[in-house]
């Protein structure tokens, strides 16, 4: 793996603002992502998963409040600090061309009386100041349909004639059109079946081989589907980052006992999983406006110590390229 | 003799009120469950899993064919509203979206009650109250946290265990569990399956699951039984079904579900699914 940072994350901290109080869905993460990688982010429901995926481009937008941290993107020549730019500047220089998002659910909500030619070219006038050459855009389009194994034609029919693997496909290609360094996908397989999802991952692969996009994050709660794509594994619970492994070693050893709770609740068709049996995590996630004290997973931790309802375990690497936030491993 | 066996099944939907539009939803389908056993049902949308399980129910009249469970036959033998009673008695289901399946205006007791009603007890018959907290404890649940609350007060998986401890009361032969843990968040998946196999294990009563999940099919089941469009294309043990499929539908299926320990060797290559 080449070691060019692509995205830093520095302890940052992101709240919603919810009447007096504060739901600190994303307190305290940090996370690096080297060019090269695709780095899935699991999580149950409402760990922070898919605000993080915002907070990393910095779109950040009422009742999202940016409390701390900051977070550098590598532009090729030097290195943006994203927290500190104007929402406007972001719009022009950063998203679309450096970094681009497809969000949760994002093939449903395409405009159904536009075909996607109208979608790529109102997209283009709102990235770009002066006027491109329509045309040209259209054609860089379709070849960028051609390039994920897509009919060019496509562009010319309206969202509905369009399967949903198909849809899915259309969105990525449209989010890729600038050739952004760094992609980021939320929840992109979840309402697919599972052939379909398998395609779709395809052309994530494809994506990153034909170097269109230099990496990758994939955010889901599905761990068998990350396990097929990702390179790395981040394991967030309750708006912290507890385990950050390469993917091999995780699935092997897991080291955190909530990436292992998680893991073994996994059933897939194969004869491993009915060898190690299925168990579940008791209780359920905190209440991230009143997280309790110490490690956020202590109250549903079978490993629990002493120390774990007192202090708070930090991220640490262990064994070169792993990290864990847990007092297990903190010797 | 096997408690249920399906007997050349056949369901057709007619639509439209002019043009004639019929739908095949089940296509002779047969198979049997023994007592104690627990099979799945797998299928996509539209393979008929589901319509199948309705007609098991007696909530949807089959077009042709016979439904036997334990010597009855289902849509035949079945005329009074007392052979109804014993019927339910008999068989029981636990349906996929638990939000839908309680009156929002009800504290969650009054399921359970119901439930015993059926059972000719009384709601204030001391026998009663026992047996239910017996049964909140078998699915996992603190009586004492549970009982009076409304249904918006618990979680997914709260309401789904008490579901289940309405089969716990019930002690039915047979449980029809059709999607019981789509709508629960994975962490705690895993307990209720687990619940289905412990009911199984103390009360020998039989549980055929509808889903769509081939993994969850085969870490529970005894044998699976594959549906697409409307016919049954394969059934046998789960792992004469993963190491052997035969039906082109079924390879497909599994070579597209992914597998947590083993690395897909073909992400690279480009596609040959295609799509319509």
């Amino acid at each position: 793996m080449e070691d060019t940072l692509i995205l830093g994350i520095n302890n940052v901290k992101a709240y919603y603002a919810k009447g007096d109080q504060y739901v600190k869905a994303v307190d305290g993460v940090s996370l690096d992502i080297y060019k090269g990688e695709v780095v899935g982010i699991v999580g149950e429901s409402g760990c922070g998963k898919s605000t993080l995926s915002n907070v990393m481009i910095m779109n950040i937008r009422r009742p999202l409040t940016f409390v701390d941290g900051n977070i550098t993107l590598n532009v090729g020549a030097n290195f943006l600090e994203l927290n500190k730019m104007e929402r406007q500047e972001l719009q022009k220089i950063v998203w679309g061309r450096e970094t681009s998002i497809i969000p949760q659910s994002a093939m449903n909500a395409l405009m159904p009386t536009k075909k996607i030619r109208d979608l790529i070219s109102d997209l283009v006038k709102d990235h770009f100041e002066r006027a491109l050459d329509e045309n040209e855009i259209i054609e860089r389009a379709k070849q960028r349909f051609r390039d994920i194994g897509v009919s060019p034609d496509y562009i010319y029919r309206y969202p509905f004639e369009l399967s949903g693997g198909m849809r899915q496909r259309a969105v990525i290609a449209v989010a890729t059109l600038l050739n952004p360094r760094l992609l980021i996908a939320d929840e992109p397989t979840s309402a697919l079946d599972v052939a379909t999802q398998k395609m779709v991952l395809k052309t994530f692969e494809r994506l990153r081989k034909m170097e269109i996009v230099e990496s990758v994050v994939f955010i889901t709660h599905d761990i068998a589907t990350v396990r097929q794509i990702a390179t790395r594994m981040v394991v967030m619970y309750a708006g912290k980052i507890v385990e950050n492994s390469p993917i091999e070693d995780i699935i092997k050893e897991p080291l955190h006992p909530y990436t292992k709770g998680l893991l073994l609740s996994v059933v897939t068709p194969e004869p491993e999983v009915k060898k190690r049996g299925l168990s579940n995590i008791p209780g359920t996630p905190p209440d991230l406006a009143n997280p309790p004290q110490g490690c956020r997973f202590y109250p549903r931790c079978s490993s629990r110590m002493p120390i774990c309802e007192e202090e708070e375990p930090v991220l640490k690497k262990i064994n070169g390229d792993r990290e864990v936030a847990c007092f297990l491993f903190n010797k | 003799m096997a408690l249920l066996e399906v007997k050349d099944l056949n369901k057709v939907y007619e639509m439209g009120l002019f043009v004639r539009r019929t739908i095949h939803a089940v296509k002779n389908v047969n198979f049997t469950v023994d007592q104690g056993q627990i099979v799945s049902l797998v299928g996509e949308s539209g393979s008929g899993k589901t319509t199948t399980a309705k007609m098991i129910l007696r909530l949807l009249a089959p077009t042709s064919g016979d439904i036997i469970v334990d010597g009855i036959n289902v849509w035949k033998d079945i005329k009074t509203v007392e052979d109804k009673r014993n019927y339910y008695k008999k068989v029981h289901a636990v349906f996929q979206d638990p939000f839908a399946s309680y009156n929002q205006f009800y504290p969650i007791d009054r399921i359970l009650y119901q439930a015993l009603e059926l059972l000719g007890l009384n709601t204030d018959n001391p026998k009663a109250k026992e047996l239910l907290e017996e049964a909140l404890v078998n699915v996992g649940l603190e009586p004492k946290n549970i009982l009076g609350k409304y249904p918006h007060q618990l979680s997914g998986g709260e309401q789904q265990r008490i579901m289940i401890a309405r089969c716990w009361l019930l002690r039915p032969a047979l449980i029809i569990a059709d999607e019981p843990v789509s709508m629960i968040d994975a962490s705690t998946r895993g307990g209720i399956i687990k619940l289905f196999e412990k009911l199984r294990d103390d009360t020998n009563t039989s549980v055929i699951f509808i889903t769509h999940d081939l993994g969850l099919a085969y870490y529970i089941s005894d044998k699976i039984f594959i549906m697409y469009l409307g016919e049954m294309v394969e059934e046998g043990t789960p792992d004469e079904i993963i190491s052997n499929p035969k039906h082109e539908y079924t390879k497909n299926l599994i070579g597209s579900i992914p597998t947590l320990y083993k690395k897909w060797e073909d992400l690279e290559e480009p596609d040959n699914i295609r799509v319509s």
